[in-house]
């Protein structure tokens, strides 16, 4: 069928904020459907509160609004631009519900919009529980035992008839969120009230526990004329009880004969076509370990992680493909885009295997519980190729940044057999390594199977390894067992390590026998038909396809690797603009990444893309076959920055920005000895390695003083220390990673906290906005309220910033970007760090103030000057609107983890609000973030002494709004006293009802409690931030994120927001 | 133990030993199915082939051999990457390495399958040596390699007597759905899912020119009674014994070498008996009423082609297994018309015989190896004998 004449002007919902379930890959599918969308002639208005996407980019859409992601914002923006249809399911369930409620509500009728691809019935068909157990019954697909329940009663009452344990599931959430398994009444009662709240429509499904069953998914696609294909199957290697956002997925499936392999495939399709979808969708199965009784757990009709992910694995464009279908074509009529042979009819095969391995958080949320359960918990994923298992693993793993390499990276050696097979039963991140030292203790497969219920097939994959570690352990290290070592990918430095031989000459040896990396294309049909997409992976052992090209000048462009707080989509934003600008700057232009999620891995944005582990042996495989001309480090965040040094090893020039003068900014005595030269100041500081160091250079500074480690990002390990035993504390926590470089020790500044983003050219400076916190220092920069322009510093200050920022990027020689923070102090200014590279905040301020940073740095890094690229140096006119950043945290996903701000970075994403007025934009950006207040105009107060002043001025603002205030014993002393009706509720160990009961009743709308400086060791405090936010209730750590929020309720209006079309800024 | 896939172009593959201990020359064909390796292992189409599976990690569920096809493997050699150590399913028997050995299919393991793959696609199948021999003499096999043909071989793979297949007693036993859904082609109708249809008390003659065990399974499940003919069966014994319908099954080899099973199928047709063919079947019945097969340059092979049922307008994605096809352009379309097309290249994947209760194709309803999507043709071809029965 041909394309749909009637559709000309398409609405596209994004999916907001970054948050754990719904991440970055919802920008590589809306930016791929929105291009694939204008290829087609058609008009696209994207909506996504999210300023760090690619598809909020004005060259991806006709018009873009950054506005908060509600109904009634939507409605509004379909009155303005009247759309005929509105595409909701590249957005993720976010965009979904969204779209499902326009239309519920009879909306979209009324205006004459289209729901494009899947219809509302389908989306209720799939999405509802009733409604999907109905579906599955009538065509003969089975599905667990289970009951849809609107209160806990009736669970408990449904459970006595099935038995436990049970799993829980939540309708309508993001990636499992508020789901659990309940063994017992007291949990089932637990999660179940928890689940209840936290869906949509208050439903939570009570389901037979199938876990340990084997999970498999099937990725299918099906257009409005009913042909259907699978796109590729996975196999979950944590069986069922573990979220498959937190599994380790492998592709294809590895254990199911064609038998398993065909009924699941052919149920999928049944399962498509009853519920008639049109575009992308997946289906989750549970599938018996030892029979062919399997369940269909559930259907996500849309595009989803799980689509990104297998496009990826098999080169197939779901999401461009998704939205081709959406117009009204068909399978048959969309060409291959790789092959341009065969059409998107046609079923990848793949001729390689491939590994996801999960992000997760822990190393942010140290007291966090580690343990996966169906409540997803990964920030972000990593996916490696290789033509076998073990090497796939063995790629995944080291991809993670998170100082693992191999599976000795956590030791479990103390433990002895039975302790490891008492161990094997905690289901966590470390459950691998666990098996791996199990298998080494002699621990046998059946055994580790029956515990772990993991097929033991990945568990003899697992014992090649162990094997191969011993044989390299006892050598000697021959041609034979090398070649095999890196067939099965153990890196260099690990064979250096277990062989006891430099690092060096085992490289020295691979080169003189031959053992090379060789690179496969991904080309969907495993070498059937030849293809021409530029889409490559590492293995050994093997001929080399990819062709060294010549001619054009070549770029080496770094990604950033997984998803992770402090490193997020924003750097992925970076690299894809950068290498565009490359590109169109003539270059021939190579991407070497590892994220699965976005879209610099999409085959298409590079002229080459390497998907492969971001370490320096990785690298240098593609160096020594690609011989770039330069390559470009600044645009990748940390993970990039930290290749810089090795690239210079092999050759390769660093453009832009030197290593020396990024060692110089983060080098503390380097550093100092520049900021010395250019007059400016900073905190007084020091730099240490040990705990007795620190404690000497914090008393001579004198607390508070703020401890983190050098060259990391999003302030992993910062603290704001108090006393000599917090030192210590922290010391330990940062030393438990061996730290290549010293601890700084800085002093403690209260003030304004000031963030810039400028390109220099060598010579001049172009500052498009300066940025301020509303949080003073102390919080992050990334979990802090940014305010566009700057509100209220005065001219002086600013032009003292932007001479300081002159002054640094000058003595520091930046060609390209640098970002740097500064504390204001009345008229003081301070650095606090510079950045000679991108920033979180690029996309951000690229966004509001029109100016593409990242294409002008390109352009700068290849010689151009910032006057011959059209603009004027220096600090830039102020937008005559205001822009807020709002971060957005994702805590309630995250069990056990401490939600107080402070110096570490914790959020996960962040929205924008944009606005003619402060307030409207605070409004909005409050909104975007989900805090739509007020609900019950019910609040509680409870701060340390020394915020009580500060708390009566906020108390008696929300007061005057009509709230009530519950307060603790002083808190409600403090507000009382200065005339702030508070009523004063009891401390959690007190007597019935306390704070906690409070919050359980569902009928706060905010809590706002600051923790005792430092790290909190109040159980207490602790307890009530936990509850507040897993049971939905706002909670604010921070006195200067609630004077804003009760600014914008001040504000609120009543009457319609201002809509901004950014594209036409 | 080292072994060696040496091409008739000169390529020499090194690798290790797999399965039985013998040198064999072959066709070198590969197959892109992912899983199935079993079925394609006992695949008879496979007669006078060795195949390389381009999936690099084959023999990790070990073999179940309920799901073998026929009584044992047809390949001459079997090529892969990677076997595994060890195999894992509830209802696995064996390793594929005891399987090879015990079936004298030698084999090598350990070679770049998707380089292989490469040359066979750019250059076309071609013959191939495997062998355990380091000593080989290029000079000296390359001519053998060249001289090498696959010869008659249905008369290998096809059975020895007649033998039946009773239809299944009760319906239930069947998967409620027949694996597809089935959309008619009118705009404004819904796709639905239909029911695998009853084909109880009907007779099926089904002549195996190498059959697999599902063709008849897939009918026998849909209650009808089959028999099945070897391959040198005369047309007049089949129609003596008054089937409702015949089946041509699938095979190995050049079709143009089945001389005389094509005169005996001219005679079928001529029967009036409604006849579903599939795959050497579909090939027979073309070459029998005048028209043409050519070689493809490499076939076939796999289980993710996309085939479009010109009747209905609708996509599949079928199971392949072949290396010749009808020529299209020399149809007389008052004879037979392209019934199915391959979406990707155009060629004919099926016809229907003009005025005739008969229709063919070149891919592989009966699936395994690969996709289910098909498993409606049997329904068709229940409802066309029902039509021929009314007439």
């Amino acid at each position: 069928m041909p394309k749909n004449p009637n559709v000309k002007k398409v609405m596209v919902i994004g999916s907001g904020p970054i948050v754990i379930g719904q991440a970055a890959e919802f920008d590589y599918a809306g930016t791929q459907a929105c291009r694939s969308l204008k290829e087609e002639g058609i008009e696209v208005v994207l909506v996504n509160s999210n300023p760090a996407t690619i598809m909020t980019d004005k060259d991806i859409a006709d018009r873009v609004y950054i506005e908060p992601l509600t109904v009634k914002v939507l409605e509004q923006l379909i009155e303005k631009e009247k759309p005929d249809s509105i595409l909701p399911t590249l957005g993720g369930q976010a965009g979904l519900n969204l779209g499902m409620e326009l239309e519920e509500s009879g909306f979209l009728a009324a205006h004459n919009v289209t729901l494009l691809g899947t219809t509302a019935a389908t989306i209720k068909k799939a999405e509802d529980r009733q409604e999907f157990k109905d579906t599955m019954e009538k065509i003969g697909e089975p599905c667990a035992a289970s009951k849809v329940v609107e209160n806990i009663e009736d669970g408990v009452e449904f459970v006595k008839q099935i038995g436990y344990p049970v799993v829980l599931r939540p309708a309508y959430t993001l990636g499992g969120s508020g789901g659990g398994i309940a063994h017992n009444q007291i949990e089932l009662e637990e999660i179940l009230a928890n689940g209840l709240r936290l869906s949509r429509v208050g439903q939570v499904l009570v389901e037979r526990c199938i876990a340990g069953w084997k999970e498999i998914e099937y990725e299918v696609m099906r257009d409005s004329a009913g042909n259907c294909i699978t796109v590729c199957n996975m196999e979950n290697i944590d069986p069922v009880g573990v979220h498959t956002g937190d599994s380790i997925v492998v592709a294809p499936s590895q254990t199911l004969g064609d038998k398993e392999y065909q009924m699941l495939r052919s149920s999928a399709l049944n399962i498509i076509s009853e519920l008639e979808i049109t575009g992308g969708c997946n289906v989750q199965f549970a599938l018996h370990p030892t029979s062919f009784e399997y369940c269909v757990i559930e259907v996500n009709p849309r595009v989803s992680r799980s689509s990104a992910l297998a496009s990826k694995a098999t080169g197939y464009p779901i999401a461009k493909v998704a939205a081709k279908i959406a117009l009204g074509y068909t399978l048959d009529e969309i060409k291959n885009s790789i092959t341009g042979k065969t059409y998107a009819s046609f079923e990848p095969t793949l001729d390689y295997c491939v590994v996801k391995l999960p992000r997760l958080p822990f190393d942010k949320f140290i007291t966090a519980k580690r343990t996966l359960t169906t409540q997803m918990k990964a920030t972000g994923e990593v996916m490696s190729i290789c033509t076998n298992f073990e090497g796939a693993l063995m790629k995944a793993i080291r991809s993670l940044e998170q100082h693992v390499d191999c599976l000795l990276s956590y030791d479990f050696s103390e433990l002895s057999a039975e302790e490891l097979k008492e161990r094997l039963k905690i289901v966590d991140d470390q459950r691998i390594y666990v098996i791996a030292e199990a298998l080494r203790k002699g621990v046998d497969y059946e055994t580790i199977h029956e515990i772990t219920m993991i097929d033991v097939w990945f568990i003899d994959k697992l014992a090649i390894l162990v094997e191969m570690e011993d044989a390299l352990k006892k050598g000697p290290l021959t041609t034979e067992l090398l070649k095999e070592a890196k067939r099965i990918e153990f890196p260099d430095n690990v064979i250096s390590r277990l062989t006891g031989i430099p690092e060096s000459e085992i490289k020295q040896m691979r080169y003189d026998n031959g053992i090379v990396a060789a690179f496969k294309m991904v080309d969907t049909c495993a070498a059937e038909f030849e293809a021409s997409t530029p889409y490559y992976y590492s293995c050994f052992g093997s001929e080399n396809e990819a062709v060294e090209t010549g001619g054009r000048k070549k770029v080496l462009v770094l990604g950033s690797g997984p998803i992770r707080i402090g490193q997020g989509i924003e750097f992925d934003y970076c690299s894809v603009h950068a290498t565009w600008a490359f590109s169109k700057a003539g270059y021939e232009t190579i991407i070497i990444n590892n994220n699965p999620e976005t879209v610099s891995t999409d085959f298409d944005i590079a002229d080459k893309l390497y998907f492969e582990p971001l370490t320096p042996e990785d690298v240098e495989n593609i160096v020594r076959l690609e011989k770039p001309d330069g390559a470009v480090v600044q645009f990748g965040g940390q993970t990039a920055i930290k290749l810089t040094e090795s690239l210079m090893k092999m050759g390769v020039p660093i453009l832009g920005t030197k290593a020396e003068d990024v060692d110089a900014a983060e080098d503390r005595e380097l550093f100092d000895r520049i900021l010395e030269q250019t007059q400016i100041p900073r905190a007084a500081g020091g730099t240490v390695y040990t705990a007795q160091e620190a404690k000497a250079v914090a008393n001579r500074l004198g607390y508070p003083v703020l401890v983190r480690p050098s060259y990391v990002l999003g302030g992993q390990g910062m603290q704001i220390a108090i006393n000599d035993q917090e030192i210590e504390e922290f010391m330990e926590i940062i030393n438990r990673i061996a730290q290549d470089h010293p601890i700084l020790v800085d002093k403690y500044l209260q003030g304004k906290e000031i963030e810039v983003d400028a390109v220099c050219d060598g010579t001049d400076i172009l500052i498009p906005g300066i940025m301020e916190h509303i949080e003073r220092t102390g919080v992050h920069s990334g979990d802090s309220i940014s305010v566009y322009p700057a509100h209220t510093i005065d001219r002086k200050v600013k032009e003292k910033i932007a001479e300081y920022t002159r002054r640094l990027a000058k003595a520091l020689h930046v060609k390209g970007l640098i970002n740097i923070q500064f504390i204001a102090i009345g008229e003081d200014v301070y650095v606090i760090e510079v950045n000679p590279r991108s920033s979180r905040t690029v996309p951000y301020i690229s966004k509001v103030t029109g100016i593409p940073i990242v294409d002008l740095a390109t352009e700068v890094i290849l010689g151009k000057t910032i006057r011959e690229l059209g603009y004027e140096p220096g600090l830039q006119k102020e937008a005559d609107y205001v822009a807020i950043k709002m971060p957005v945290f994702s805590f309630e996903k995250i069990r056990g983890a401490e939600i107080s701000l402070g110096p570490e970075m914790k959020s996960t994403g962040e929205c924008l609000g944009i606005a003619k007025t402060f307030q409207e934009a605070l409004y909005k950006a409050f909104l975007g973030a989900g805090v739509d207040l007020p609900k019950f105009k019910q609040m509680i107060i409870t701060v340390k002494d020394a915020d009580k002043g500060e708390a009566i001025e906020i108390g008696r603002r929300f007061e005057k709004l009509g709230y009530t205030i519950y307060a603790t014993r002083s808190t409600a002393a403090a507000l009382r006293d200065a005339g702030v009706k508070a009523r004063k509720v009891n401390k959690i160990q007190q007597e019935s009802p306390t704070v906690m009961d409070l919050i359980l009743g569902h009928k706060i709308d905010l809590v706002i409690d600051t923790p005792t400086q430092g790290r909190d060791k109040s159980r207490d405090g602790f307890l009530i931030r936990r509850t507040a936010i897993e049971t939905g209730v706002n909670c604010l750590t921070s006195l200067d994120t609630a004077r804003a929020l009760v600014t914008s309720l001040e504000n609120a209006q009543s009457g319609d927001l201002t809509l901004i079309d950014i594209a036409g800024l | 133990m080292k072994a060696f896939l040496i091409l008739e172009d000169g390529t020499v593959f090194e690798g290790t030993h797999i399965g039985a201990d013998k040198e064999i020359i072959s066709e070198i064909v590969f197959n892109t199915s992912m899983a199935g390796y079993l079925e394609v292992l006992t695949d008879p189409s496979y007669a006078g082939q060795a195949v390389c599976m381009t999936y690099p990690l084959i023999g990790n569920y070990g073999v179940c051999s309920e799901d073998m096809e026929s009584r044992r493997p047809w390949p001459d050699g079997f090529i892969v990457r990677e076997l595994s150590r060890i195999p894992s399913n509830f209802r696995c028997d064996k390793t594929i390495q005891q399987f090879l050995t015990e079936n004298g299919v030698p084999g090598i393991a350990g070679i770049d399958t998707r380089a292989l793959t490469k040359i066979l696609r750019e250059k076309g199948t071609m013959n191939g040596m495997i062998t355990t021999n380091a000593e080989y003499v290029l000079d000296e096999v390359l001519p053998k390699l060249k001289a090498y043909t696959t010869g008659k071989v249905v008369e290998k793979v096809t059975c020895a007597q007649k033998y039946e297949v009773k239809g299944s007693e009760s319906l239930a036993d069947n998967g409620p759905i027949s694996g597809s859904a089935v959309y008619t082609g009118e705009k404004e109708q819904k796709p639905t899912l239909v029911r695998a249809l009853n084909g109880k008390g009907k007779k099926v003659a089904l002549l195996d020119l190498g059959t697999k065990y599902n063709i008849a399974d897939s009918l026998s499940k849909r209650g009808i009674d089959v028999t099945v003919y070897p391959a040198h069966t005369s047309a007049q014994e089949i129609l003596d014994d008054k089937p409702d319908g015949i089946m041509l099954s699938i095979g190995p080899g050049d079709p143009k070498e089945c001389t005389e099973i094509i005169r005996e199928i001219k005679k079928l047709y001529d029967s009036d008996v409604p006849i579903f063919a599939i795959c050497l079947g579909h090939q027979l019945m073309a070459l029998a009423t005048g028209a043409d097969t050519y070689k493809m340059k490499y076939g076939h092979r796999g289980g993710n082609h996309p085939v479009k049922d010109l009747k209905t307008g609708r996509v599949y994605i079928s199971s392949q297994n072949h290396g010749y096809v009808v020529d299209m352009d020399q149809l007389d379309p008052s004879v037979a018309v392209p019934a199915f097309v391959n979406v990707n290249d155009g060629t004919c994947e099926g016809l229907s015989y003009t005025g005739k209760n008969i229709f063919t194709v070149q891919y592989h309803p009966e699936a395994c190896p690969g996709p289910q999507d098909s498993g409606y043709l049997f329904d068709r071809f229940i409802e066309m004998m029902e039509v021929g029965k009314n007439a």
